[in-house]
């Protein structure tokens, strides 16, 4: 399968690029201390990024996934500029096991920053590579030659050359050594600019786009009769009954609690779903929570702890002296994709073809080897944009009960839908978080201790190397052994304050909460920020300082300075109204974002409109300016929904949150209007942005309620109390 | 099982199938149609939106067998014959009105049918108009710019 494509990783050896600049001059056009891309260190022959196709056309390789953040047009964007390129003359492959680099997740933010910087390297190396292959050709120096649209032609006119010819069905296999010569910044022609997506188009024709669109001939559907909770074992089903109900079913597949139906027809398959959820039995389940026990906060501080230090500078004993204190509190929270996960498995001839919308392609075809007993090289994952997923939500699971079931039923591609009862109930969501914070204040109004304490269950427990993390591997007759583990660090992911503060102490303490959780959007970040921005903002009316002021005095970095001071400009308060505001930069270490909301509270209903949110964005490097505004504009959205109206509920016995009536979300009329400023750097790096503002937009809101209506919410979902 | 003549973007389509099938699950698997999607199957989301006579509807839970006489549109059946975009798919191109695009369908099938029977709305009425359709990418604000825009370009 696919082995052409395999000896990027395999081919040993290499030409070595050597100085052949064409118009640029090696001095402007090097950084000083270059560092390559981790992904390009990984993997790092050109042809591993990029191939030249029959018609001159470049074909780019990334290991990422589509997932509605424009990537693959930044992508293309990046390799366009390097090889002067029009967009149409470049297609994007996106990831697939064996094809394209392993790029390990779609996450974190980290696409431009680690595949398109990859991509840049690659299709710069390619340019000066494809320049010395042109000038060897025509005979004339590179630096005579220019590059323009695929075509190599001499500065004094005369006889060309396009990238197809130069190849001539070869492709670039050396080495991306640096230092590459990137073009200059001040020449971007398309890098820094708003291109315009152009899978847009095809959406709105209703072409195939997602996972859910594949058709394969002869391709069979599938549902899963989830347990009705956590822990349910399956003790029996009357399977005759439903096969004298169901006749056209092709399979019933039983192993343990795992049970799946599969039929030629999709809407018979969802009846048989129906049919068998009221006729199987499954065992008593152990309580979530008594109902009658103590509120999720006091049960999370009863829970077992391992604490970890996560910072500390300076000295503070205890809170005493502590100015002002106050607990935060953020529910759990669901990725709520508006499609509900979906895979297509098909296993044919020893080898096991899955197309997921994971956001994990390269980890997640390891895991299901395991799952189903294969080596990984007869599992062959191929990523497939799905609907929004905003983290790890069911993408992985959907795709592992997918597999399940095409090893029990070969020789069909069956496509495997989840309904939104599954995604509701099943997705591993956002934890519940409490956050403790204290502070002392001297004199001057300056913040001299800060001590923050943290509740959290883990914020990654993606599948890679853990097949106990996917979650049918739960309900096998044999089991795989282990528990879910995760990655903690995502707990006190922006914990730590980006404030100039001497004294600092700041804890983590994890528990095991009741519900399933993972990655959602900004991690810990989220409930982080809107509590330290929050204490900023009770800080700020302490000291007597006002809220832009009280900050920029205690920012050293100016960049985070400029966000707050350009935001005050855009900033319009209305009578009856109240603004706030907060920043924060995302991870300490990527983009700066501050947000302003305003609000309209009504007392009588108890109700909060968010009716206007501000941003200024600082990403670096910017390369699609309206992707960076169409993620910062949507960050803010979905951020103020999950703050204003969103809360995983569950009883003594499973998630009572099952549609999108029982967990809202925010419709149109609730949908306040947004607007975005962008400071672009073109000299800096680009940093990840897609997270920035889920913090601050949070935190911006609840400030915007207190300079509304006096009051300070520190629990979210924000409700105004009973007054 | 029974047959059914069902009228879609303009064409009649004789399908054999249980007369309680969702029209959603005929449209997409019978006729191999992308634009209405599964959202929820419970009406709540407007991913599965049709014009039915004309009016955005929800497919998801609609028995094929109810709109055997209905003249259906879906996202495919918008731009005419020479593949011209509609004014509001046009205009959901031009604002950039996406991310991951998924609730598309049922926002450029409500625009459609809003401004069919108001062809100047204001804000108010746009977000009545599109109010049973959910985005959770945050898009939209830049909705609501596509369908101004699409007003605009329908005067």
């Amino acid at each position: 399968m696919h082995t052409s494509r395999r000896d990027f990783i395999r081919s040993t050896g290499c030409l070595t690029i050597g100085f052949c600049l064409g118009k640029w001059s090696l001095a402007e056009s090097v950084p000083f201390a270059q560092e390559l891309p981790s992904g390009l260190r990984m993997n790092d022959r050109i042809n591993a990024w990029l191939e030249v196709l029959a018609d001159g056309r470049v074909r780019v390789f990334t290991g990422k996934l589509e997932l509605g953040q424009g990537i693959r047009t930044a992508i293309a964007q990046v390799a366009a500029e390097e090889l002067d390129l029009e967009m149409q003359q470049v297609e994007v492959k996106l990831v697939e096991t064996g094809i394209t680099p392993n790029e390990g997740y779609t996450a974190g933010s980290a696409s431009i920053e680690n595949s398109a910087m990859s991509v840049r390297y690659a299709a710069a190396a390619a340019r000066q590579k494809l320049m010395e292959m042109a000038s060897q050709k025509l005979g004339i120096p590179p630096a005579q030659l220019q590059m323009m649209h695929g075509v190599i032609s001499p500065l004094a006119g005369g006889r060309s050359v396009n990238f197809a010819e130069l190849l001539n069905g070869q492709q670039l296999t050396d080495e991306v050594r640096q230092p590459v010569p990137l073009k200059p910044k001040d020449q971007y022609r398309l890098v820094g600019k708003a291109i315009p997506r152009d899978d847009i188009g095809r959406m709105v024709l209703g072409e195939p786009v997602y996972v859910q669109d594949l058709r394969f001939p002869g391709m069979v559907h599938a549902r899963i009769v989830h347990p009705p909770n956590y822990q349910a074992k399956l003790l029996q089903f009357d399977e005759a009954s439903i096969r004298k109900r169901f006749p056209g079913l092709l399979k019933i597949v039983v192993n343990g609690s795992f049970l799946g139906v599969i039929a030629a027809d999709e809407y018979k398959t969802m009846q048989a779903q129906q049919a068998l959820q009221q006729n199987a039995r499954w065992s008593a389940p152990d309580k979530l929570l008594s109902l009658n026990g103590p509120s999720l906060i006091d049960h999370i501080i009863s829970l077992p702890t391992k604490t970890e230090q996560v910072h500390k500078k300076g000295t503070i004993d205890g809170n005493a002296g502590m100015t002002l204190q106050a607990r935060y509190f953020k529910p759990y929270i669901m990725h709520g994709s508006i499609g509900p996960s979906c895979a297509v498995a098909l296993y044919d001839k020893d080898t096991l073809h899955v197309w997921s919308h994971s956001q994990g392609v390269y980890p997640l075809r390891d895991v299901l080897a395991t799952l189903v007993g294969l080596p990984a090289d007869n599992v062959h994952v191929t990523g497939v944009p799905g609907s929004g997923c905003y983290g790890h939500n069911g993408a992985d699971d959907v795709a592992a009960e997918a597999a399940l079931l095409a090893r029990a039923y070969p020789g069909k591609h069956i496509r495997l839908q989840w309904s939104r009862e599954d995604e509701h109930c099943w997705e591993p969501y956002g934890s519940a978080m409490i956050m403790d914070t204290s502070a002392r204040l001297d004199s001057n109004g300056k913040i001299t201790d800060w001590k923050y304490e943290l509740w959290s269950d883990t914020h990654g427990t993606r599948p890679g190397g853990n097949v106990a993390n996917l979650l049918p591997a739960h309900f096998l007759e044999k089991p795989f052994p282990g528990k879910v583990s995760g990655f903690s660090g995502g707990a006190y992911r922006n914990a730590q304050p980006y404030y100039k503060i001497p004294n600092q102490d700041v804890q983590v303490h994890f528990f095991n909460g009741p519900l399933r959780v993972s990655s959602l959007r900004g991690l810990g970040a989220y409930a982080n920020i809107f509590a330290i921005e929050s204490f900023m903002d009770e800080l700020a009316e302490k000291a007597g300082k006002d809220p832009y002021q009280f900050r920029i005095e205690h920012l050293e970095d100016e960049r985070a300075r400029e966000v707050i001071s350009r935001l005050r400009g855009m900033v319009q308060e209305l009578p009856g109204t109240g603004a706030g505001i907060a920043f924060s930069r995302y991870k300490n270490a990527a983009s700066y974002c501050a947000v302003a909301a305003r609000v309209r509270v009504d007392m009588k209903k108890r109700s909060v409109q968010v009716e206007k949110m501000w941003a200024v964005i600082d990403a670096g490097e910017t390369i699609n300016t309206d992707g960076l505004k169409n993620q910062t504009e949507g960050g803010m959205v979905q951020s103020a929904s999950w703050t204003i109206l969103e809360e995983v509920k569950f009883d003594q016995l499973h998630i009572t949150s099952r549609n999108w009536d029982s967990y809202p979300i925010f419709r149109f009329q609730q949908v306040p209007e947004v607007e975005v400023t962008i400071i672009d750097r073109p000299k800096e790096e680009a940093l990840g942005a897609g997270e920035a503002a889920q913090g601050p937009a949070a935190a911006a809101i609840a400030n915007a309620v207190y300079r509304a209506c006096g009051k300070r919410i520190r629990h979210l979902p924000l409700v105004i109390p009973i007054t | 099982m029974v047959l059914i003549d069902l009228h879609v973007n303009g064409r009649v389509f004789h399908i054999d199938t249980d007369p309680a099938t969702p029209l959603l699950y005929v449209l997409r698997n019978q006729l191999a149609l992308n634009g209405p999607r599964y959202g929820c199957g419970l009406q709540q989301c407007g991913a599965c939106m049709v014009l039915i006579d004309g009016r955005a509807e929800p497919g998801c839970m609609l028995p094929v067998q109810a709109v055997k006489n209905k003249k259906i549109v879906t996202l495919e059946g918008l731009a005419n014959s020479n593949n011209h975009l509609h004014p509001v798919q046009e205009a959901f191109v031009q604002e950039q009105a996406a991310q991951c695009g998924y609730c598309l369908n049922g926002m450029v099938i409500s625009a459609v049918s809003l401004l069919d029977q108001h062809p100047n709305p204001d804000d108010a009425t746009i977000r009545a108009g599109l109010q049973r359709c959910l985005c959770r990418c945050g898009t939209q604000s830049r909705i609501m710019k596509a369908v101004k825009l699409a007003a605009a370009k329908m005067k």
